[in-house]
């Protein structure tokens, strides 16, 4: 009796993890045949061509594969440094008062829909890039800044719990030494939390690479490759969120669905080489 | 006796789930005639008890549903040709007719104060003419003080029947647009920042100072923008306003022979504001007993809507155009029962 149990949670288990590859495969093999026509016609030209032009069915994906990752870097680049300042604030120097409303504040900053970051970017960022630094406010910086503020909170959390978990007595042993504050974080606790540290970027990079609604908002939909990093520009969640629902030729939406399979695809490499190199980290460190 | 109560209760469901299935239209497409249809659909529901829900997706989609029968009619701003229409079995008849503005937002510049050649609205939105105080603009308006600041273009981003009907304009006013960029529902923008719907680009403009754009005419009157006045088919000036709409509006020659297809862009006469759309209902030709429900419902809102849609910036369409397509539903026997 026990044994059957056993083995129909065992079967059971097993099958709930291969439908995780079931529906992974399943979802590359859909994106692949409706991106057929596209890739049939337009080969890999598909990738450097510039225009966009629905009425003349004529599709280049560039100006929207050159928005998603320009914007993601500007957010990586911005995020990254201040995320781990703020972990390094928490753990290593802010007084035990005020550790837990900062980190609270934190990760709830982390529970904003992003529609609502969207809102905050047209209505009142906008503007202010435009005074500063030209252009008219909607373009890939002002989607790059507003990425950077979404993504900042888990990267923040992420890192500052695996900060967390350095040992009080390798610190100690590092002070005992005559190691100054600086020397122990840069020294000992960034080593020790570096996989944590990766494996948090590798998050907030999937995040912004797919965020559409509060790019939409701010980026400026225009299926250009910008001059200045403050013009508009688009993405790749932002022209098929722009539209897909209204591809009416056979060729135009089998080119939005060659898109995300272009999307599926950078997210699914980025994700993969950070694991392989996360995974050679921590096979290293054992 | 719980037994007598659960039945009743599931016969209550069952027919009323029936009931509420019979008296019922759904509908999807374009948004831009959406204020009018929900409108009509609330008055139509008060009057008969016949609910109408509408779809507010965009008019290719309402052109896919359709074709993929999941709705009982769709809805596009942008007319059908006659041999598309036979092939998806489809019928095709106008409800309503809007108009596009040209809004803007030029601080100290009132409305309908700036006029605009149709040729340099084409060369606005082609990034020909860069400054607001570019001699092509000032020429026409010797009055106005236009400022020396780069004109922020803003379209729409996503597919759209009033980009099409806007693009028809400006192909049929400047070649070079037309070569260039041409008509379509999503085009190859030459310049300009892109928002989501009539309500994106209402609101790019209200927060982009120097900016200009094309919008239904109802957003504009909701948003309180002020417009251009631009030009007739033969260069007179030509304020957007009602009445020069509707003067437009009398050049209608749809007729049923080709299901209604034409595009009213640019229509001949002295008023005739030029930038005016039909919007159209398509119903599956093989769905007899359900478009007659749905011409009820179009039957009523002619007679019974004009008022509505004026209030809400849009024009009724002619009566003798509702009249052509009243005889249009009887020779395809899909006119209304009662």
């Amino acid at each position: 009796m026990q044994k059957g149990i056993d083995l129909l949670f065992e079967n059971i288990a097993k099958i709930a993890a291969a439908f995780v590859l079931i529906v992974l495969v399943a979802i590359f093999w859909v994106l692949f045949q409706e991106a057929k026509p596209a890739i049939d016609e337009f080969g890999l030209k598909f990738l450097t061509n510039t225009k966009w032009a629905p009425n003349m069915d004529i599709f280049g994906g560039l100006p929207a594969i050159y928005g998603s990752v320009v914007s993601t870097f500007i957010a990586m680049l911005l995020a990254t440094p201040v995320a781990i300042g703020i972990a390094i604030f928490l753990t290593e120097i802010a007084f035990e008062k005020i550790k837990t409303p900062v980190g609270v504040a934190i990760e709830m900053l982390a529970a904003i829909p992003s529609i609502i970051y969207g809102m905050w970017g047209l209505f009142y960022f906008a503007p202010i890039i435009r005074d500063w630094f030209g252009g008219n406010g909607l373009g890939l910086l002002t989607a790059g800044v507003v990425l950077s503020i979404m993504i900042l909170p888990f990267m923040a959390a992420i890192t500052r719990d695996s900060m967390n978990t350095t040992p009080d007595i390798l610190k100690e042993s590092a002070y005992a030494l005559g190691a100054t504050k600086w020397d122990v974080i840069k020294d000992i606790v960034i080593p020790y939390a570096k996989t944590g540290i990766i494996g948090s970027l590798i998050l907030a990079l999937g995040r912004a690479v797919g965020e559409t609604m509060a790019v939409t908002f701010v980026m400026g939909n225009a299926h250009k490759i910008p001059k200045h990093i403050y013009d508009a520009a688009t993405s790749i969640p932002v022209t098929l969120a722009n539209e897909f629902t209204e591809a009416d030729s056979d060729l135009y939406y089998s080119s939005l669905y060659y898109l995300a399979l272009i999307l599926f695809v950078i997210s699914f490499v980025v994700i993969a080489l950070a694991k392989f190199y996360f995974f050679r980290k921590i096979r290293r460190a054992k | 006796m719980i037994k007598k109560i659960a039945l009743t209760i599931t016969s209550a469901a069952v027919f009323g789930v029936c009931l509420n299935a019979a008296d019922r239209i759904n509908g999807a497409g374009a948004s831009f005639p959406a204020p009018v249809y929900f409108d009509w659909a609330y008055e139509y529901q008060k009057a008969t008890g016949v609910e109408v829900n509408y779809q507010s997706i965009g008019s290719g989609g309402g052109i896919k549903q359709i074709s993929a029968r999941t709705v009982d009619f769709g809805a596009s701003d942008k007319p059908l040709k006659p041999k598309k229409l036979d092939r998806k079995g489809l019928y095709q008849f106008p409800a309503v007719i809007g108009s596009i503005v040209l809004v803007y937002n030029l601080p100290g510049v009132k409305d309908m104060e700036l006029k605009l050649e149709n040729k340099d609205v084409a060369d606005i939105f082609l990034g020909k003419i860069k400054y607001w105080d570019d001699k092509q603009i000032k020429e026409d308006n010797p009055q106005v003080k236009l400022p020396h600041k780069e004109i922020v273009v803003v379209h729409r981003s996503d597919g759209s029947g009033t980009t099409f009907n806007f693009s028809y304009y400006l192909a049929n006013v400047s070649d070079e647009w037309k070569n260039n960029v041409g008509i379509g529902k999503a085009l190859d923008w030459p310049v300009g920042l892109g928002g989501k719907g009539n309500e994106g680009v209402s609101n790019l403009i209200k927060q982009t100072p120097y900016s200009i754009g094309y919008v239904e005419y109802a957003y504009k009157m909701r948003n309180k923008f002020s417009s251009a006045v631009i030009q007739t088919k033969s260069g007179k000036w030509v304020k957007p306003i009602e009445e020069n709409f509707k003067a437009a509006a009398k050049y209608a020659s749809w007729g049923p022979k080709n299901h209604f297809y034409q595009v009213l862009a640019l229509q001949p006469g002295d008023n005739s504001y030029p930038i005016v759309a039909g919007t159209f209902i398509l119903l599956a030709r093989e769905k007899a007993d359900v478009n007659k429900k749905v011409t009820a419902f179009f039957n009523w809102a002619f007679k019974n809507g004009d008022e509505a849609a004026k209030k809400l910036g849009y024009i009724p369409l002619p009566e003798d155009t509702k009249k052509m397509v009243r005889e249009y539903w009887k020779e395809n026997n899909i006119a209304p029962s009662k």
